[in-house]
């Protein structure tokens, strides 16, 4: 990659799969459980991270020497909340039907333990730019997981994908439910959401040893 | 230029600082916006009184409400009449009563205050449709609803919204195989009490071919949600009876 050097691609890709925030560092679980039935809200959710995740490092990253220790996490909380709160009033002015999809992740953005994580973890001892990588490395890492749950959620629990309907239309009974196929209901609730999440992370550690703890 | 970031004093200044720069940047942003905000907002209740009298955009299943560029124009048209609706069923007109702010008149309501109750009355293709906003609670936060009426109280369409259901489960009542489901449906029995319509589970009729059984399907995975639905019908619409029980 000629535009970035080998240790700052690593910034981006190491998230994806060998350090993924979901599956290895355990953050953002409950925003992945809360808004996976369906992929268009996992699509959302996973750019609006990506922007919040992006921005804040390199706030945080640009103020890191400056932030008073005893106080640095009520910091870190409310640059997050200034930061989605003005893209919230932004989207409502200009783009008014985007914000009303947005709405609910608002909340759910403030409060992803991810953003805080790498605010804590990284942005407070590196510069801007590699926590501007940093960011976006560790937001698709959250938003391919929450890709793959909200893909499999949909599908087995409504039939559809995008709520376009893949397997036929269970009232009328044609394409697969003409054999008898239910959707399974289970796959709506939260707690499905964990079970693929574990599923996900049993796939990705028997795949590579050297992600096994002791 | 190391500054000591552990110093009491620092901090507090730090802190105050921070506070002030935050604090002004967000209401310099709530404050230039507002106009715009709240301009979005009134022509989304235009939309949303028009779409449950079924003036909107749809096509096949999906859900298109009647553009903004057009929205103002179409509104001063298809509604003939504003009004302001007590509880004994008499009425007096009002041309902005669409703005009335349903909340505010339930606390109103809790405070043994006079609620304002507005009904929005719509002609289309010769027929006539009432059209009551009403209000409640969901899983999260709050639900709210346009619901468009015949003169015997039978649901003609409505439109219902939330502010933070779960994507998926309980935001799908926005969706038109929800809110389709309830066209058609009673509030009265033959006597003319109210029973309201209930979101019921069970399966008992998924196609919701039944329309005097006072019952629509649910949403799997959305229990407080259609709860919250049939009693916002219940306690809200209950209180436009004395005024359809004058109109005959």
């Amino acid at each position: 990659m000629g535009l970035l050097s080998k240790k700052d691609a690593k910034l981006i890709t190491d998230p994806l799969a060998d350090n993924n925030p979901i599956t290895i560092q355990v953050l953002g679980i409950c925003s992945a459980l809360a808004i996976t039935a369906e992929l268009k809200a996992s699509l959302v959710m996973g750019i609006a991270v990506m922007f919040v995740l992006g921005i804040g490092n390199v706030v945080i990253s640009l103020m890191r020497n400056i932030i008073p220790s005893k106080i640095r996490i009520i910091v870190q909380l409310i640059v997050v909340a200034a930061l989605v709160i003005i893209v919230d009033q932004v989207l409502k002015a200009f783009q008014y039907e985007l914000s009303k999809t947005l709405a609910v992740f608002v909340g759910l953005i403030i409060t992803n333990c991810i953003i805080m994580g790498r605010f804590e973890a990284f942005a407070l001892a590196n510069g801007p730019w590699k926590s501007f990588l940093d960011g976006i490395g560790n937001a698709l890492g959250y938003a391919v997981i929450l890709l793959i749950v909200g893909f499999f959620r949909e599908l087995l629990g409504s039939g559809t994908l995008f709520g376009v309907p893949v397997l036929g239309d269970p009232i009328e009974l044609t394409g697969v439910y003409k054999y008898g196929y239910e959707n399974n209901g289970f796959m709506l609730m939260p707690p499905m959401a964990l079970i693929v999440v574990g599923l996900i992370i049993w796939v990705q550690r028997s795949r590579n040893k050297a992600l096994i703890e002791d | 230029m190391a500054v000591n970031t552990d110093k009491n004093s620092y901090t507090i200044l730090f802190a105050i600082a921070m506070v002030l720069v935050v604090g002004s940047l967000l209401a310099f942003t709530a404050a230039s916006l507002k106009p715009r905000i709240t301009e979005n907002e009134r022509m989304e209740k235009q939309q949303n009184i028009l779409y449950a009298m079924g003036v909107n955009e749809n096509e096949g299943t999906s859900r298109e409400f009647i553009s903004t560029d057009k929205v103002a124009g179409e509104f001063s048209k298809y509604i003939k009449k504003q009004l302001i609706v007590d509880a004994n069923g008499g009425s007096k007109e009002d041309t902005e009563a669409y703005l009335i702010d349903v909340k505010k008149e339930q606390a109103k309501a809790k405070n043994g205050e006079t609620r304002r109750l507005p009904l929005f009355i719509g002609e289309k293709d010769g027929k006539t449709f009432y059209i009551a906003p009403i209000r409640g609670k969901g899983l999260w936060d709050a639900i709210w609803a346009y619901v468009a009426l015949d003169k015997q109280m039978v649901v003609q369409g409505v439109f219902f919204d939330h502010k933070g259901e779960t994507p998926g489960l309980g935001a799908n009542i926005n969706q038109r195989f929800f809110m389709d489901d309830f066209t058609g449906e009673r509030l009265l029995d033959d006597n003319g009490t109210f029973k309201g319509i209930a979101v019921a589970k069970g399966n008992n009729d998924p196609k919701n071919l039944i329309k005097d059984d006072y019952e629509v399907d649910a949403l799997a995975g959305a229990t407080i949600t259609g709860d919250g639905v049939s009693a916002m019908i219940k306690s809200d619409l209950k209180l436009y009876l004395p005024y359809f029980k004058n109109l005959k």
